[in-house]
């Protein structure tokens, strides 16, 4: 059995008013893909915001591979081996996509051993005709691309993916699929989508954020086909 | 990539040096050092603010912290070695205390500003109210606004009665300029600069890559506040007296426009905009016809309106252009030759 490599005991994060994730009970084990779902305003990023440190929450702990990491800074969280792709692309602009690459796998190899890193992952990212571009004058698409290059480059054990697919050409959809299919032999994996063609072919096992808490969690067809699950969230969009 | 930095280094080298024999040619050394002086100041922001992205508002206080550290040192101890190492050293430590209660703080970037100033302007006054008897470090009287005169100035390591002066302290300042030149490209091109530029970039990618940017930007801060300090010794060393003017607010402000001017985010830049609109100030000066610091004000203006870059890069984009129009003839050629090759 792999163990858990993420767990979070009643994680709750509230702003103002508003409790954008309430008691969050969740387990990760090794090398797991999961799949979250959940209407829009769930609380899905503000679940991933606070495993990285970039929201302290609230209330609740977070544990990683068997350590408290609630609290800690996101450069610390990130330096265990955690990756995380925001939902709006979180790149460095004004240099290539070679010092993004770069720079991501330089925090944890020395730097000629980064630079065979970077060549890897740019090479496996198909970022290759565009490794000398800035990042700044790139498309939608490719940006998202050179996100997923940064989080790969430092060799993760656990990669957060917030909406990677969103407004990709269906051709980077599936150049993704693979990639990620490629990540998971190394890290677990969690992957925030709408897109339920992307859930379905990746198939795996799902959890449903409804109002900020886990509403259901289970394999991908049985939570599709459940009742509570379509109101709040198939129901909307078919 | 090795050879072709090797090359350029070397070529720099020369350029440098010619450049150091040629300017005593056309002007006083007496005016020129300052021009060196204000360009090594000018390079000191350049770095923390456009590889950095910290705008500082005091990078003035750094300057005059040398300065000020230098004379009472010089005052205490004589022989010139140990006060120059005092004088970059206290503005260095005092920018890593000051950066860190800021980056740690995580204070934005707005009270950053208000803060440098603030700390500029206390200075400023402080060193104006010391006129008093009491205020004495060492041997050291401050002085108030008359400022400190009349202590040690440079001097041939190990030999106090051997002053570096004049043309000597000109060339002196030229080759430290040189090195520090150097030693800020060697930082941008280590990994430490390129996180730098990272930061500048995105601070939240940086912190998500793993990198500690409190400490990365504490660091950096630091840096520059040495080689600020290390002018204002320099300038200590020029002038051969220290007043509270060095922590002025026009002087402050100074710093920022010369780095507007010459392009940020550009290693040259900084250094000649500050050598240039110091010497304009300078020649400004010498007549009583305008203001000069109108005429600053009005090229502040026009570099916003019309060169937001700055100087260099503009020069270089210019450049680009010539090159690329003429370059523009030969690809059709290599490109079939390669076509040819590969057929
Ligand atoms: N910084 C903030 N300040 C105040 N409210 C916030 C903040 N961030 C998120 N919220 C609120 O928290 C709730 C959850 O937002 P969150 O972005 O986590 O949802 P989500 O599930 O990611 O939605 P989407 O699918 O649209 O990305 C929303 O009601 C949102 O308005
Ligand atoms: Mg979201």
């Amino acid at each position: 059995m792999a163990e858990t490599v993420l767990e979070t005991s009643g994680l709750t994060m509230t702003f103002g008013g508003v409790t954008a994730c309430d008691a969050v009970d969740f387990k990760l084990k090794a090398r797991e893909l999961r799949c979250l779902i959940g209407p829009n305003g769930a609380g899905k990023s503000t679940f991933f915001k606070c495993l990285t440190g970039l929201l302290k929450p609230t209330s609740g702990a977070v544990f990683m591979q068997g350590e408290e990491t609630t609290n800690w800074h996101t450069h610390e969280i990130s330096s265990l081996g955690v990756g995380i792709k925001t939902q709006v692309a979180s790149v460095l602009d004004g240099v290539t996509v070679h010092e993004n690459i770069w720079l991501a796998a330089r925090r944890f190899f020395s730097s000629s051993i980064a630079e065979t890193k970077a060549k890897e992952t740019i090479e496996r990212l198909y970022l290759g005709d565009i490794a000398k571009s800035n990042v700044g004058q790139l498309a939608h698409g490719e940006r998202q691309r050179v996100e997923l290059g940064i989080v790969a480059a430092g060799d993760p054990w656990l990669v957060l993916l917030d909406e990677p697919a969103a407004g990709m050409t269906s051709e980077d959809v599936d150049r993704m699929t693979e990639i990620i299919r490629e990540m998971t032999t190394t890290a677990a994996v969690i992957i925030v989508e709408h897109d339920m063609q992307f859930i379905r072919s990746i198939a795996t096992d799902v959890t449903v954020f409804h109002q900020g808490g886990i509403l259901l969690e289970g394999n991908v067809e049985q939570v599709m086909s459940d009742e509570t699950v379509r109101n709040v969230y198939l129901g909307k969009k078919a | 990539m090795r050879e072709i930095t090797l090359q350029r280094f070397t070529l720099s080298i020369i350029i440098a040096a010619a450049l150091m024999l040629f300017l005593p040619v056309i002007m006083n050394t007496f005016v020129l050092t300052p021009l060196l002086i204000y360009g090594m100041l000018g390079m000191s922001l350049g770095l923390i603010w456009g590889f950095g992205g910290i705008l500082c508002f005091g990078q003035a206080a750094f300057f005059g912290l040398g300065a000020y550290a230098y004379a009472i040192s010089a005052i205490n101890i004589g022989e010139s070695t140990i006060p120059m190492l005092i004088a970059v050293m206290v503005p260095a430590i005092f920018a890593a205390v000051l950066g860190a209660m800021m980056f740690y703080g995580r204070l934005g970037d707005v009270y950053l500003g208000v803060i440098t100033l603030v700390v500029t302007l206390i200075f400023f006054k402080f060193m104006n109210s010391t006129a008093g008897p009491d205020y004495v470090i060492g041997t050291a009287r401050l002085g108030g606004f008359n400022g400190i005169p009349g202590f040690q100035t440079l001097n041939i390591p190990g030999l106090p009665d051997d002053y570096i002066y004049g043309d000597s302290l000109y060339y002196v300042t030229f080759v430290l300029l040189v090195v520090a030149y150097w030693l800020v490209n060697w930082l941008l091109q280590s990994p430490f600069g390129r996180v730098a530029v990272a930061i500048r970039e995105n601070e939240q990618r940086v912190s998500l890559m793993g990198y500690d940017i409190r400490a990365r930007k504490t660091i950096l801060f630091a840096i520059g506040g040495a080689i600020a300090g290390l002018a204002g010794a320099l300038f200590a060393n020029w002038a051969e007296i220290v007043t509270p003017g060095l922590f002025s607010l026009s002087q402050t402000a100074e710093i920022i426009i010369w780095c507007i001017v010459g392009g940020l985010g550009t290693r040259l830049g900084p250094i000649l905009g500050a050598a240039g609109l110091a010497y304009l100030k300078f020649l400004l000066g010498q007549q009583a016809f305008i203001d000069n610091t109108i005429i600053m004000g009005l090229i502040l203006v026009l570099f916003v309106l019309f060169l937001p870059k700055g100087l260099i890069p503009a020069i270089e984009s210019v450049w680009k252009l010539s090159v690329g129009k003429r370059r523009r003839c030969h690809p059709s050629r290599r490109r079939k030759g390669r076509a040819i090759t590969n057929g």
